[in-house]
């Protein structure tokens, strides 16, 4: 391309009318040496300059960062010392020191947009500039073939269409993050597969992912892949259990989030696609495929991906991540087993204490009635039932005590043979109660709509070491 | 998928999602070993004879008891529509292809 080290450089294209208008300008400038024109579209344009470049492909245009059209550039010893974008008389007379330029132009005419920044070109010059940061493979998909029907022929959807992730796209969803393409976020069960930036942010792409809702999906993966979370496991129970996220703190609100009406159900984006995109990095990065290693019996409809925020604002409770050690006004994702939402009604209580016996006898269906301190749950508290805790002033430890008092259940009703049912726990021992959940098992959130006197129960698998526990990680490290 | 690095006109360049541990070229199955219960598919490309070493194909297969489908490109100087790759693949566990002339 070819810049000056002494001079003038002007970029220009034809199909701008203020390049036109300089046209005989820069024919006059050419007459001394120490000007080259580039030229964005037409190679023949601008007639009467002699030393004219076809930058067509626009190399000299991106270096130098050329925004407008016309833009002048003065060099001095191979430093840019003075630039001029548009016409204006006075500053081109300036940065010349030519006088009297233009004779019968108007003193001011602004410029036109580069072609480097045509939308029918940008997603070229994108790769061109930074393609070669992307380690991954490419693969074609030939012109005979049908995008979205070799995307599923592949194998990279999860039974849904996906989007193509192109180098653009993927280059595009980066930027989504500081982060380098090359860094490993995460070792992926159950192939053990370590997971760069680039490939999590390629199946956000996949997963229809917008490139600010990135940090969020990386935050996920890692929480995800922790011996905590034990996805490997969740993976290959034969239970109907998945990966879902709850995510708190500012960035619910930035990419639009949905913890009001339908907040568990389909229709907004981020909610749809974060989970998604978890499902699919373990899908594709880490191999893990139904009937393959994931055995699920039935699975359930939320295993494309379960995502949702929490209502901070309306709640009576101080924000799960807050309770979980994130510090306030930061964002976090938790990951949790989950099942299918099932949800209970009251629409009588306005007592907390009657309200949480009521939300406890939906807990104690999880997994089965007659089992205890097996399985792990997670109770989604709507806006019109925690304003009956609100009102009587409970906050979150309140409500779990209650809960658990509540969920102590007797021995004599639980016991395998109980109530003409072979299943539940063995007989012997104490005559103790048993609590239904192990310590820590049951989580709580906020989110719903404002009306509906209802909560929703979504059963988890094996709590704990010997299983799964949530895990939650904050999302700025990933922005 | 790409084959031998090039790449074809008009065709679409994506990133891939997976770990990279299976091969990108994708290779023919296995011949099998016998034909019988499999669902057999003679494919004319429409070379000139083609039908012709196909129709003798046919009466050898049938006197192994195998009954066969038949199908024709319209053309052998174009690639298979995908409608009748998508036919074939559907309906056959095998097909011989003629190339004649």
């Amino acid at each position: 391309m070819d810049l000056l080290d002494e001079g003038l450089v002007a970029v220009v294209k034809r199909d701008c009318p203020t390049c036109q208008l300089v046209e005989p300008v820069l024919a006059d400038l050419s007459r001394a040496p120490g000007l080259r024109v580039f030229t964005q579209d037409d190679p023949a344009f601008p007639a009467g300059v002699a030393d004219r470049r076809d930058d067509t492909a626009l190399d000299a245009s991106l270096a130098l960062d050329i925004e407008t059209v016309p833009t002048l550039v003065r060099f001095a010893g191979g430093v840019e010392t003075g630039r001029v974008v548009g016409w204006s008389r006075a500053q081109w007379t300036e940065l010349t020191g030519v006088a009297d330029l233009g004779e019968g132009l108007p003193e001011h005419r602004p410029g036109c947009g580069s072609r480097t920044l045509d939308p029918d070109v940008a997603d070229e010059l994108l790769v061109r500039a930074r393609g070669g940061s992307l380690r991954s493979r490419r693969l074609e998909i030939s012109a005979l073939e049908d995008e979205a029907e070799a995307l599923f022929d592949r194998g990279f959807s999860d039974g849904l269409p996906v989007v193509a992730p192109t180098p653009a796209r993927v280059l595009r969803m980066l930027d989504g993050t500081s982060r380098k393409p090359d860094e490993v976020v995460a070792v992926v069960p159950p192939n053990l597969v370590e997971a760069t930036v680039e490939k999590v942010a390629i199946n956000a792409v996949l997963a229809g992912c917008r490139p600010e809702y990135l940090p969020v999906v990386l935050a996920a993966v890692e929480a995800a892949c922790t011996d905590e979370f034990n996805a490997h496991g969740l993976l290959a129970t034969t239970w109907a259990a998945g990966p879902a996220i709850v995510v708190n703190g500012p960035v619910r609100a930035e990419i639009g989030m949905n913890w009001a009406g339908n907040a568990l159900g389909q229709g907004n984006r981020a909610n749809s696609t974060i989970g998604r995109a978890l499902q699919l990095v373990i899908r594709n990065v880490g191999g893990g495929r139904p009937q393959g290693v994931d055995r699920a019996a039935l699975g359930n409809p939320g295993k494309v991906g379960f995502c949702f925020a929490e209502d901070e604002e309306g709640s009576p409770f101080e924000p799960l991540a807050q309770s979980r050690g994130v510090p306030a006004g930061r964002s976090a994702v938790t990951v949790f087993a989950a099942e299918g939402p099932r949800g209970v009604v009251d629409q009588i209580s306005r007592r907390p204490e009657s309200l949480a016996r009521s939300l406890a006898l939906g807990l104690r269906g999880v997994v089965h009635p007659k089992l205890v301190r097996g399985f792990d749950a997670t109770l989604v508290v709507c806006p019109e039932h925690a304003r009956v805790f609100a009102d009587a002033g409970w906050d979150r430890a309140r409500l779990e005590a209650a809960l658990d008092e509540a969920l102590l259940l007797d021995r004599a009703e639980i016991t395998r043979g109980a109530g003409g049912i072979d299943e539940g726990v063995p007989p012997g021992g104490s005559d103790q109660p048993l609590p239904k959940f192990r310590p820590g098992g049951l989580m709580i959130v906020h989110a719903g709509g404002g009306a509906g006197m209802f909560s929703a129960v979504i059963g988890g698998w094996a709590g704990g070491p010997g299983g799964s526990a949530p895990v939650t990680r904050e999302v700025e490290p990933w922005r | 998928m790409a084959v031998n690095g090039t790449r074809g006109p008009g065709s679409l360049v994506i990133l891939d999602p997976t770990d990279e541990s299976s091969p990108d070229v994708r290779t023919a199955i296995e011949r099998p070993a016998s034909l019988d219960g499999l669902r057999v598919g003679l494919l004319d490309i429409a070379k000139p004879r083609g039908d012709v070493f196909l129709d003798r194909l046919a009466e050898l297969l049938a006197e192994r008891g195998i009954t066969v489908r038949r199908y024709a490109k319209p053309t052998f100087t174009k690639p298979m529509p995908p409608d009748l790759r998508r036919e074939i693949t559907t309906e056959c566990d095998v097909v011989i292809e003629a190339l004649a002339d």
